[in-house]
């Protein structure tokens, strides 16, 4: 029996994180992470052993916050030529629920426009979300692109 | 530089398209010359298809691309490296698909045709209706010529061309250098990041041999490193060069001091691999092991551009394919040690994501650029693409070829140059 109350909770957080990065309010997105935390985007979607593979990006606490200064600096042309991304978020299961911890799995839609040219990036994405007071924190977040294994093309944002 | 050229009559005229300090603009976009290229360049020289630990054993494979055509590289039961036209014998079916992997034959998905790792065909269903027509030993998958130098596997369906190390000429020397950065390991490829971008192969062959972009267009990333680590990529006022190697390949040193990878071992460990080295050392490494993995861990301080399609560019292999006109497919290659402690390759890594790929710091910023030449150049009834930079300033190099500062077009003139010679051949 899926406890319904929970899963509003992770819902709730997971749809302010995806807004924040929609609106591009990516230092308070630096605040929704545990010091620990560890952001993937893998190549291979089967992979888990992160720490020991290519990924496209596997950002600890530090790379976050370098990852966010570049995208806010306006010193990287690619990060200029993007408008707002969309993203929706939906088919919500939580995978795993401690005392600590829930690890929750959704589906995300992301739309990017580039240069006029309108892109989607379908994805699974897994938050393992570490229980405070009546809130999470982000401990890690999986985001396997559907199309991650083939080519892509530059992601001047934060998926 | 508005001297114009009539494009309607020059299709064939390669000679007034490619000067020695200039090239014509439709060299980017003319659907034509794209199509004569994948003929006389890419059909006719020697195009990198892989590494040979990318297929390490025996039923290893690759996939790979030489123009249009998808070929196989593949380790054999013998372990011999074959390389194979993905293309059934009987219908032209792929019979692989995937990047890479294991297997223990190819099997085509239309009419069942097996191949074994070595191309040989081996079964075909329902065998009684060729009888007498061919014996299976006469269709085996289509093998191509190939050879390899420092483990890098370069094929050909030229058969009649020089071999590789005789192409390859001065080019050898920085192939030596650029392997050393394995730290005592064997090299291995330890994955890739492949991208697209809307824009002709020859704007990414340029920018291989670019110093000149890297403070303008890697702005962002040079904030992201530490203080010691952005003066070692201000190399522009530096001591580094650009040297024609021949043949179309090119060297460009940046940092000089990084150029043998073995020597100067002594020096000083860099702050921003402090840690790796305290954390190799604690594994019981020795103080020589440490410095040989750290001085090595952040590549090699030169980009060697292969002409037409492999650059190895300080700590990796970046490869492109043409995929049309105007649509360019690169891969970033990351490379690390074969049995190297986890710390030194996890830390390749990381260094890798952190420039590399679509999501890298480096890497969107050049893609962009690429994306912008693309549109700009299609401005103008005939326009140029200049290659002048700092033409009135070469010098011999010690290796006697010629020689221009690290911001200087000498690659891109190198690598225009063997193009023409190519068209017109």
């Amino acid at each position: 029996m899926t406890d319904l109350s929970l899963l509003n909770q992770v819902t709730a957080f997971i749809s302010i994180e995806a807004d924040m990065l929609d609106f591009e309010e990516y230092n308070a997105w630096l605040d929704l992470w545990s010091d620990t935390g560890v952001y993937v985007v893998p190549i291979d979607p089967k992979e888990t052993d992160f720490a020991n593979t290519l990924n496209y990006a596997y950002d600890k606490a530090e790379m976050r916050r370098l990852r966010v200064n570049r995208l806010l600096s306006g010193e990287a042309v690619s990060t200029q030529t993007t408008d707002k991304t969309v993203r929706g978020l939906s088919r919500f299961r939580i995978l795993e629920d401690s005392d600590s911890h829930v690890t929750v799995r959704c589906a995300m839609y992301l739309s990017e426009c580039r240069h006029g040219n309108l892109k989607s990036y379908p994805a699974d994405v897994t938050y393992k979300l570490m229980k405070t007071d009546n809130d999470f924190r982000i401990e890690e977040k999986v985001i396997r692109l559907q199309n991650s294994d083939a080519y892509l093309s530059s992601i001047g944002y934060i998926l | 530089m508005t001297e114009m050229i009539d494009v309607k009559n020059i299709t064939v005229d390669y000679e007034s398209m490619v000067r020695p300090d200039k090239v014509h603009t439709s060299l980017y976009s003319d659907p034509e010359i794209f199509e004569e290229e994948l003929d006389k360049i890419f059909n006719n020289t020697w195009v990198w298809v892989g590494h040979e630990s990318e297929v390490p054993e025996t039923g290893s494979y690759k996939t790979a691309m030489i123009g249009r055509h998808s070929v196989i590289v593949s380790r054999d039961r013998k372990k011999n490296i074959h390389v194979l036209l993905n293309r059934c014998r009987h219908r032209a079916a792929t019979v692989c698909e995937g990047k890479r992997g294991k297997t223990k034959s190819f099997m085509c998905p239309y009419h069942g045709w097996g191949y074994s790792l070595d191309g040989a065909l081996r079964a075909i269903p329902k065998p009684e209706e060729y009888e007498g027509v061919f014996d299976k030993s006469e269709l085996p998958l289509i093998s191509l010529r190939f050879e390899t130098y420092q483990g890098l596997i370069f094929a050909t369906f030229n058969d009649d061309i020089q071999p590789l190390e005789a192409f390859l000429g001065g080019a050898k020397k920085w192939i030596d250098l650029f392997v050393k950065q394995s730290g005592g390991f064997p090299l291995k490829v330890l994955g890739d990041h492949r991208f697209r971008f809307p824009g002709n192969w020859k704007i990414q062959l340029e920018n291989t041999t670019d110093a000149y972009h890297f403070p303008i267009v890697h702005k962002s990333f040079v904030s992201s490193v530490d203080e010691q680590t952005a003066d070692i990529f201000d190399f522009l006022d530096g001591e580094g060069h650009v040297e024609d190697l021949g043949n179309g390949h090119s060297v460009m040193v940046m940092i000089p001091e990084l150029v043998d990878l073995d020597k100067n071992l002594d020096d000083p460990i860099p702050e921003r691999f402090q840690a790796l080295a305290e954390e190799l050392a604690a594994e019981g490494h020795s103080d020589a092991e440490v410095r040989r993995m750290v001085r090595a861990v952040g590549g090699s301080g030169f980009n060697l551009n292969l002409f037409p399609n492999v650059a190895c560019s300080m700590a990796f292999f970046r490869v492109l394919a043409p995929v049309s006109v105007n649509e360019t497919e690169i891969h970033h290659v990351a490379l690390g040690g074969e049995g190297a402690p986890a710390a030194f390759n996890q830390m390749r890594l990381r260094l890798h994501e952190h420039f590399q790929g679509p999501m890298g710091f480096g890497t969107p910023d050049d893609a962009e650029a690429w994306e912008r030449v693309q549109k700009g150049s299609q401005a103008g009834t005939g326009e140029w693409i200049l290659l002048n930079r700092g033409q009135n300033h070469l010098t011999t190099s010690p290796d006697g070829n010629v020689s221009g500062a690290v911001c200087s077009e000498t690659g891109m003139r190198a690598a225009y140059q063997q193009w023409k010679k190519m068209m017109t051949a």
